[in-house]
């Protein structure tokens, strides 16, 4: 089981990187998102997968005996999805207006905030 | 109660002034008011700990190692107050129309959310409960760049946007192992568990994504770039408030992680620091000195600043920390100054590129005033505030052997100059390159022009008078790195 997880967290760690490298607007907040994924995953294993008990005890001792599942990641867990969903649904709008203000959706040609420096010693004029 | 003010206060003032957005003249009075109250609540607090010692509040009434938990002590108050400070002062300034911002009806809350953010992580004692200021930090962040509107706004959001995000979710992956491998999430928790003899070898891997983590929302070489990317497209007020405070939030928590609970780390950690934190100092002041804009010169010396902080916690004593707090505090209040001047000096010649802009000593002598007074401040010219600061570093480096970091912060306080003269003779000395194109009157800077003066005679009295506030911080960073000592 152990092993599972840490092979599918590597393969959608190593997609992740792979899209968000991407030159391709989408394909970074698609990247992005899946890290986040991935990294949720690592907060769920940080609970251990040795139990499968609930665990609803009836007093301290139980906790003792019993090997039960950790419940506290599961609300870590829960935090961190709410979270990158509303920053996955920010970074869609986002990339969309980028995408229809700019006219393509290669990241190489966004240079709105910051003008290409072409020459070395006086730097491009900003607007306004 | 009190612990929780600086959380609660902003976040209830950003609720009221979001259902305020129809009435613009009472949401700004209201948003005022609110940071006004922010500030009330700060200094209690201050004095509480002061006087009293660290406050904590557990909530939910669980145990400790399990309850949520916030504490103020010396340290984290005077963050609150410099938080609330700033705040204030943005607002006041955003009354008048130096630079009107937009004025969209949501930038008050996002303001607000900010300084909740802000006060939140400053006083968590949760390492998970830390991720979720993080997270509410970027997200306002992402929100007060967007309001604006513009195709350079929207891509510069999405440059702060892909590069925090990484950043974030790197303490979250370091947050979950080592939830995993010491099962604690709470800072004394943690900084008992970690000095375990079976975790000495792993607890340092998580410490340094930690590290990394943190170096990136700081801003530090080589992850500084979403900053320059991004910061010169907000609009002045905003930016003073952004670009005084969430790096050294940043800064903040890296300097209370290293100092209080992950204090046993290897050297090599600490010789590693202290070299990104020259390069971060050099990196940054070179960046500033190629540019003309002037929020482009002001983001680059952020960057810059931020080597000294980290120098600070590279040099890992109680006094070097004393030094990094004292020189943060200056650093905060010099670099919104300079911002805001920088608002005012657009306003009142037409540009913030300064090979387009002059003529202002002659037209407006105040204004160059307040401006030598931060601007000296940030070189650190006696009897400057910044003076203070960057002394105590270097002799601090210096009393270590560490004479390589302290002469090359010395020789970053050269070029820092050298940006500070060029804004000073391009903006203020030169005349103005189409004749008289200074704006007659500049109806409404009145306020603009008292917060500038406020934050101005801030640096003075600090600057003239240093004692109290280095005792302060001496006090407040007394228990840093002393876990380990015999």
């Amino acid at each position: 089981m152990t092993l599972l997880v840490l092979l599918s967290i590597s393969i959608v760690v190593a997609t992740a990187v792979y899209l968000s490298l991407s030159r391709d607007l989408f394909r970074v907040v698609i990247g992005l998102t899946m890290l986040g994924a991935a990294i949720n995953l690592v907060v769920f294993a940080a609970g251990r997968f040795a139990s499968l008990t609930p665990p609803l005890l009836a007093s301290a001792e139980d906790a003792q005996a019993a090997a039960v599942a950790n419940p506290l990641v599961q609300a870590l867990v829960l935090t961190a999805i709410v979270i990158s969903f509303a920053l996955l649904c920010f970074a869609l709008v986002l990339g969309a207006r980028l995408r229809a203000e700019a006219g393509n959706d290669d990241m190489r040609q966004m240079h709105a905030a910051e003008p290409v420096a072409w020459d070395t010693v006086k730097p491009p004029e900003l607007e306004d | 109660m009190l612990v929780l003010s600086p959380l609660l206060v902003p976040l209830f003032t950003a609720v009221v002034t979001v259902l305020l957005q129809r009435h613009q003249r009472a949401q700004q009075g209201f948003s005022i008011a609110g940071a006004a109250a922010l500030l009330l609540c700060a200094l209690w607090l201050m004095q509480e700990v002061s006087s009293g010692g660290r406050i904590q509040v557990a909530l939910g009434n669980w145990p400790l190692p399990f309850a949520i938990e916030f504490v103020a002590d010396r340290l984290s108050a005077l963050m609150v107050v410099i938080t609330a400070v700033l705040g204030l002062g943005v607002l006041v300034y955003q009354t008048s129309i130096a630079e009107p911002a937009g004025e969209s009806a949501l930038l008050h809350p996002l303001l607000h959310g900010l300084l909740a953010a802000a006060g939140g992580a400053v006083l968590t004692a949760d390492l998970f409960n830390l991720y979720v200021w993080f997270e509410l930090m970027l997200i306002t962040v992402l929100g007060l760049l967007v309001v604006q509107d513009g195709f350079r706004h929207l891509d510069a959001a999405f440059k702060y946007f892909a590069l925090n995000l990484l950043g974030t979710l790197l303490f979250l992956a370091a947050v979950a192992m080592l939830y995993g491998t010491t099962g604690q999430l709470n800072f004394s928790g943690l900084a008992d568990a970690v000095e375990h003899p079976e975790l000495k070898a792993v607890i340092p891997v998580y410490v340094a994504m930690l590290i990394s983590a943190f170096l990136l929302k700081a801003a530090a070489f080589p992850l500084f770039f979403w900053l320059p990317a991004s910061y010169h497209t907000l609009p002045a007020p905003v930016l003073a408030l952004i670009g005084g405070l969430i790096t050294k939030v940043g800064v903040y928590v890296l300097l209370r992680l290293m100092g209080e609970v992950f204090v046993d780390q290897p050297a090599m950690f600490y010789e590693a620091l202290g070299w990104i934190a020259v390069a971060t100092m050099i990196s940054g002041v070179l960046g500033a000195a190629y540019h003309w804009d002037l929020r482009r010169i002001l983001a680059f010396h952020i960057v810059s600043q931020i080597g000294y902080l980290l120098l600070a916690i590279a040099l890992a004593t109680p006094a070097s920390g004393s030094a990094g707090v004292f020189f943060m505090v200056h650093n905060i209040l010099a670099k919104a100054a300079l911002f805001l001047i920088a608002g005012i000096m657009w306003r009142t010649a037409g540009h913030y590129d300064l090979r387009r802009i002059g003529g202002l000593y002659p037209a407006r002598p105040l204004l160059a005033v307040l401006f030598l007074i931060a601007g000296f401040s940030l070189v650190g010219i006696p009897p400057s505030s910044g003076f203070w600061g960057k002394f105590l570093l270097v002799q601090e480096s210096f009393v270590q052997g560490r004479y390589a970091w302290g002469g090359l912060a010395l020789a970053v306080g050269v070029l820092t100059l050298y940006s500070m003269v060029k804004i000073w003779l391009e903006g203020f000395w030169k005349p103005h390159p189409q004749g008289a194109a200074l704006t007659a009157t500049t109806p409404r800077l009145t306020p603009a022009y008292a917060v500038v003066l406020v934050l101005a005679l801030l640096l003075l009295v600090t600057g003239l008078y240093p004692e109290p506030l280095i005792q302060y911080t001496q006090a407040a960073t007394a228990m840093l790195w002393q876990r380990s000592a015999p």
